[in-house]
């Protein structure tokens, strides 16, 4: 290995390669932030067999340190904001969060409860919004679809590994 | 080998995330080897403040507030509240309305058992039984959303009665839907009874005695398979359940088994209400007139949910919104049962024994502050919001 500097072609292709293998297999992770349930039956009725998400190579991880994408339901409540940032920090880069289901876009019914922070996106960059009280797991999957065709079209950046890099160091 | 003393624990750490169920819980298990011999749970992470919420919105709008309380079992929320609201107008509901009330409760029944069956085998490590009752329980939501155009939070319900009407095409809808379901709950009974590497991980798994159960004030199906006669369908029979009886089902094993044991015998019986129901629809019209501002006063009302007993108390002071409505669920009543039984279990079992109360942490994470001696308290809505806020730093 001659050539080992970050913005060199052979890192170029490898960058190349890792958008392409994130893109047909992303790895997410669940986490209930304060939702009532209804968004996470249905992110689990994605995966079993009417749905199979599992086909496309989505795959829900039980580890944040595995994973991709981070599926978020429900409002913040005041207890689990502070799980929900360590669990986002614990992902590797580059990361996404899709927000699912009217609360954890807005804190739905619940906005304005005084144990509840407000939306996902008050605490954590959304990516994806996933709209509905719950969302049918159609649309769980555009939206899962949405993100993969952002990042296989370079409208969602997933940075190169010398910005990755660079961001560490800074 | 050296022994390891019994004061040195080790505790291992369980959530708020974690891959076994799909809401945030902490458990702590202390464990000798493989052996737990203590286990203690930390709630509240759901925790959003929605019985105070409640008082700020108007008894119309909190029908959908407390639909939310849970995903799962939400149309029993709202039956609960609407049933004691009702009580408290002096109005009630039309029979049609009563038995459409009813024929969405045990639809909802169904989807919760065959759900629960399916993570229950999940956490068992028996991800087949899991994808297949997963697929035959899209049949129930199919059907659910048929009658309300929602999989999820149907919304049946309206104070003095219900929303949607079911016609003829609907109910055969429903009873082909209900044909598919029985013949497959037959095989589901045949795998949980006869599957040996599945009767391993259940069958003396979790042992509940009836008297632990009573003394834990364990409810519904957890306390059913540990021969604790209490149902309230049949107790207090409320919406079509006096004209349509339901048979009490009971185990007395005790165990994980028996569990699964009484919620399939349980789909059996729902299956069978709704088919009676259907066959005997009664005429007439679905809503009666409830006023805007419901008559002072204070009411309790108790319904059967899936998971077991749930509890409404509502106080209304002849306002347009109520003055306090205070909720008791199920799941939370069961959770004294696991942290006791646990105890003398491989850590192995207990992703499978938390499974096995059906645990629901939406609907139980309520805060409760025992206040001694001091007299009554108020809480307003700023206090409340400054200790959360305290209590979390």
């Amino acid at each position: 290995m001659t050539n080992l500097k970050l913005d060199s072609n052979w890192q170029r292709i490898l960058d190349k390669i890792r958008t392409w293998a994130r893109v047909n297999s992303p790895w997410a992770i669940h986490f209930n932030s304060g939702s009532c349930n209804g968004c996470d039956i249905e992110i689990l009725a994605t995966l079993t067999p009417r749905y199979d998400v599992e086909r496309f190579g989505i795959k829900l991880q039980g580890s944040p340190r595995h994973a991709d994408v981070l599926i978020c339901t429900g409002p913040v409540t005041l207890q689990a904001r502070d799980r929900l940032i360590r669990i986002y920090e614990q992902m590797p880069e580059p990361k996404f969060v899709i927000a699912v289901g009217s609360c954890g876009l807005s804190g739905g019914v619940f906005h304005g409860c005084y144990n509840v922070v407000g939306s996902i996106d008050e605490v954590l960059p959304v990516n994806v919004y996933i709209p509905g009280c719950p969302p049918r797991p159609e649309a769980i999957i555009y939206g899962v679809v949405q993100l993969l065709n952002s990042l296989k079209s370079g409208v969602s950046k997933v940075g190169t590994v010398a910005e990755l890099v660079e961001k560490q160091e800074a | 080998m050296e022994t390891r003393k019994s004061s040195e624990k080790f505790v291992v750490p369980i959530g708020p995330q974690h891959p076994a169920l799909k809401e945030p819980g902490h458990f702590e298990f202390t464990v000798d080897g493989e052996i737990v011999t203590g286990a203690s749970v930390r709630l509240g992470y759901v925790h959003r403040g929605i019985e105070k919420g409640a008082e700020d919105r108007t008894w119309t709008q909190n029908i959908y507030l407390l639909e939310r309380i849970c995903g799962i079992c939400s149309h029993v929320h709202a039956t609960a509240y609407v049933l004691g609201v009702e009580k408290l107008a002096g109005v009630s509901a039309p029979p049609r309305a009563q038995a459409i009330r009813t024929v969405t409760a045990e639809l909802e029944r169904i989807h919760s058992h065959l759900l629960w069956l399916g993570v229950a085998a999940h956490e068992g490590g028996f991800d087949t039984l899991f994808m297949y009752s997963w697929r035959d329980r899209e049949t129930v939501m199919d059907l659910l959303e048929l009658i309300s155009g929602n999989r999820v939070h149907y919304s049946t319900n309206v104070l003095g009665g219900v929303k949607y009407d079911l016609d003829t095409e609907k109910m055969d809808a429903i009873r082909r839907g209900l044909d598919f379901l029985e013949e497959r709950t037959h095989h589901y009974m045949k795998v949980v009874t006869t599957d040996e590497t599945f009767l391993a991980r259940t069958r003396g798994v979790g042992l509940m005695t009836r008297e632990q159960a009573e003394a834990l004030g364990a409810v519904g199906p957890t306390a059913r398979a540990s021969s604790v006669r209490r149902d309230i369908r049949i107790d207090a029979p409320y919406a079509a359940y006096p004209d349509f009886p339901v048979k009490l089902i009971t185990d007395d094993g005790g165990d994980l088994l028996a569990r699964f044991v009484v919620r399939l015998k349980e789909l059996f019986e729902s299956y069978r209400v709704i088919r009676a129901i259907l066959d005997q629809m009664p005429e007439g019209e679905l809503t009666t007139r409830v006023p805007r501002r419901i008559p002072a006063g204070e009411v309790i009302s108790r319904v059967e949910a899936p998971r077991g007993e749930l509890f409404y108390y509502i106080k209304s002071n002849g306002g347009e919104k109520p003055e306090r409505i205070k909720v008791r669920t199920p799941s939370l009543c069961n959770w004294g049962t696991v942290v006791s039984v646990a105890v003398g279990h491989k850590l192995a079992d207990m992703p499978m024994l938390l499974a096995g109360i059906d645990p629901c942490f939406s609907c139980n994470d309520r805060m409760v502050r025992i206040n001694r001696g001091q007299g009554a308290q108020f809480w307003s809505w700023e206090n409340l919001r400054q200790y959360g806020i305290e209590y979390y730093r």
